[in-house]
């Protein structure tokens, strides 16, 4: 039996057809709406959606990708590659030119990392190009805090999630009414699981960066997250890097984003890992998400993604 | 991870669903109900623990936030409740949606507010879903609540109400107090307008008990474990013979090999769309016949309800965002209405009144409604309909509605997809009410 058949392919079609009505409704009543692309898993089965619900018509909005400067280079590779094969416009906002200009102070030390300053660069980058509406890969089961978020969330002037004020969304009537200055997220994937993605790039072979698939790395051990070596990682002392077998289950800001132990190397071999998994991919992969309960209705409440 | 800390019936009570189950159906969509304090968001969090959906480094968070709020036990309710607010108040504020599956099928919960402050969230909750769980506590039975919540399920159409006799614990596992809670909950939705199989569970989240495995504490109940009720249900196929489609939005690739290519984007509402069958364009009237059908980019024969489509046609009519394609052979179709009277949730706190306007939301299509005449306020305990001349922060009341743009509509008894809108609040933008269209008056269009 294929691992496709494992989970119900009537839901995966369902969870299929409501993301693309969701990407048509926004994309047809804002005025001016991006995809934030980080190529992680997410965004790109977020773009292969977007490019489904409009076929055989072009993307009719630009890709975003919020560059930490901390990336993966294969990550890179892969993003370049997709934007040529789809023919779709790339905008780039820079968290390193966030940081020139004065906008933000990155965190001192050997644990610095450059997630919570993305939000900054983000909210100008939304401003500078006067975007009103912006389609995120966030899904509900990722944490407790997305888990109240709506498929289109209000932002204020400011850029900030008032979880006390969200708009009511009866039915799947989506409201995307805005006033200048203000914007949306849109979040098509809400209802879809860790699972349900893996599902669905297997269904329709959505490219990926090799990073997902299990390779030899050289990593060190910190809180029991495993970091690559050689990027933005400084090393403490007393670590001792190693080579090990990893592969990742998210791709995030290299400083942060951890690789988990794993030698699946095959959509099969990742959805039966995926389907067994007893720990959540971000606690096994953010060190940034385990500070504190509340880590994610913070920095939400500050306009990250 | 620390198994112990979570209070579980001892001996045979093991999880034994494993995590990699084979759903083969549609997700069942659940909404939870009840007052504060019946134990919803505990539930669910049973729920999840015991189909083993909660994942180690989730339990271990909610660990050690219970010894951090000082609740003796592992509290589960912290699995959904997720805000800040929420944890430190220790109620549910808003809407959380939780998933799980087992080898039967999966699950699309929505864990609703309690308090009646948060009614509209209970209407957002209640508004996709196929069953309502209304809890009650055994301690303290019917409330003001659990009629509330039973009256707004039915109202926007859930197909069976579970009332689950929560904390049975609490009440000696005494057979008289469920059977009691039960038979009121029964005759109370049976006088609803719009009644609905009942079905009840003396149950303990806390413990576990009759959540996902059996009791040894209820030999006096013959029925199932709410999951083993939750998987065997099926949701009726209401669709209606003769498909209809609100067009999202016209697909112009306006270049290259597809330049002479005009669709039209939208999602199935009901019946079946088949290729080479005859539809009208409403409000417009104009026919023609469904040329091609495509779905995720590939051409396909035949449509069904829910499938996100492109439909060409065969002629070069006037086809817009916001008209309704509809099969030629519609047994019940759909009407052409300026005028129309529905039952309106609102949700803000300023007040729906005669006069006011507001941006209505309807399939596709969007304008002005202007509220004519407002006939009364649900009592939504005692079912008496009051005289109002407005409607406040989650009242349901009747109200007449006129509107700027003709909608092509349905009642929501008979449809909802046709049946269902949206008011906009004009000068905030916020989502003001929710409107279920119960008469339509009849149209002509202007010559």
């Amino acid at each position: 039996m294929s691992t496709l058949e494992i989970v119900s392919a009537a839901h995966l079609d369902e969870l299929t057809d409501e993301a693309i009505t969701i990407i048509r409704e926004v994309a047809t009543e804002c005025e001016n709406p991006v995809l934030l692309f980080s190529g992680g898993k997410d965004s790109a089965v977020l773009l292969h959606l977007a490019a489904l619900a409009f076929a055989p018509a072009r993307l009719p909005f630009p890709v975003m990708h919020v560059d930490t400067g901390h990336n993966f280079a294969e990550v890179i590779e892969y993003r370049d590659r997709l934007v040529a094969d789809w023919n779709v416009r790339l905008v780039v906002a820079s968290v390193q030119e966030s940081i020139d200009k004065g906008r933000g102070v990155e965190d001192a030390g050997t644990r610095a990392s450059r997630n919570r300053l993305q939000s900054v660069t983000l909210l100008d980058a939304i401003a500078e190009h006067g975007f009103d509406a912006a389609f995120g890969g966030g899904r509900r089961d990722e944490d407790k805090a997305r888990a109240k978020e709506r498929i289109l969330s209000f932002r204020d002037r400011q850029g900030r999630w008032d979880p006390r004020a969200q708009r009511p969304e009866p039915w799947a009537l989506l409201n995307p009414r805005i006033r200048k200055g203000e914007h949306l997220r849109a979040f098509p994937l809400s209802n879809w699981t860790e699972l349900d993605i893996w599902q669905y790039i297997a269904r329709h072979e959505v490219p990926l960066p090799t990073i997902y698939f299990s390779h030899t790395r050289t990593v060190v051990e910190r809180d029991g997250m495993l970091l690559a070596v050689g990027g933005p990682v400084v090393l403490e002392a007393g670590e001792q890097p190693f080579a090990e077998v990893v592969r990742y289950r998210t791709v995030g800001d290299a400083s942060c984003t951890g690789a988990v132990r794993s030698d699946a190397s095959t959509l099969d071999h990742i959805l039966a890992e995926t389907a067994a998994a007893r720990i959540t991919e971000r606690g096994a992969t953010r060190a940034d998400d385990t500070f504190s309960e509340s880590a994610m209705e913070d920095r939400k409440r500050e306009g990250y993604f | 991870m620390n198994e112990s800390m979570v209070p579980t019936r001892p001996a045979d009570a093991a999880p034994t669903r494993p995590a990699d189950a084979a759903p083969t159906r549609p997700a069942l969509r659940i909404a939870t109900a009840g007052s504060v304090d019946d134990g919803k968001s505990t539930l669910i969090g049973r729920l999840l623990h015991d189909t083993t959906t909660v994942f180690e480094d989730q339990l271990q968070a909610v660990v050690k936030a219970s010894r951090r709020y000082g609740d003796g036990e592992t509290n589960l309710a912290l699995l959904t409740d997720g805000l800040r607010a929420e944890r430190e108040q220790g109620i549910t504020i808003d809407v959380a949606h939780r998933y799980f599956a087992t080898p039967a099928r999966s699950f699309i919960v929505a864990d609703t507010p309690g308090h009646a402050q948060y009614t509209r969230n209970m209407v957002t909750g209640a508004s996709t879903s196929d069953v309502a769980i209304v809890l009650v506590d055994a301690r303290y039975g019917v409330v003001d609540q659990t009629r509330r919540h039973s009256l707004i399920a039915t109202m926007l159409g859930v197909e069976a109400i579970i009332v689950a006799v929560n904390k049975m614990d609490l009440v000696e596992w005494d057979e008289g107090v469920y059977l009691n809670i039960s038979k009121e909950v029964h005759s109370f939705v049976d006088s609803l307008p719009h009644p609905v199989p009942v079905h009840s569970i003396p149950m303990s989240a806390l413990l576990g008990d009759n959540v996902v495995d059996g009791s040894a504490h209820t030999p006096w109940y013959d029925g199932v474990p709410l999951l083993t009720f939750l998987e065997s249900f099926e949701p009726t196929d209401d669709t209606l013979p003769g498909a209809r489609l609100h067009v999202q939005r016209v697909i112009r690739p306006q270049g290259g090999e597809h330049a002479d290519f005009r669709g039209y984007a939208g999602v199935v509402a009901a019946g079946t769309l088949t290729v080479g069958e005859p539809i009208k364009v409403l409000p417009s009237g104009r026919s023609s016949k469904v040329a091609a059908l495509h779905r995720w980019g590939k051409p396909v024969q035949e449509a069904h309800p829910g499938h996100a489509i492109v439909v060409e046609l065969a002629d070069d009519v006037d086809v817009a965002r916001g008209d309704v394609l509809v099969a030629g052979d519609a047994v019940q179709p759909p009407e052409v209405a300026e005028d129309i009277v529905a039952d309106v949730c609102w949700m803000i706190d300023q007040p729906l009144l005669v006069g006011t306007r507001h941006w209505f939301k309807h399939g596709t299509r969007t304008g002005y409604a202007t509220v004519t005449a407002i006939e009364h306020r649900y009592d939504l305990v005692s079912l008496e309909h009051q005289p109002t001349d407005e409607l406040v922060l989650n009242d349901i009341g009747r109200v007449h509605l006129r509107l700027s743009e003709p909608i092509v509509a349905d009642v929501y008894r008979h449809h909802a997809e046709g049946g269902r809108l949206i008011l906009i609040d004009a000068a905030t933008n916020t989502t003001a009410g929710a409107a279920m269209i119960s008469a339509i008056a009849a149209w002509s269009p202007e010559i």
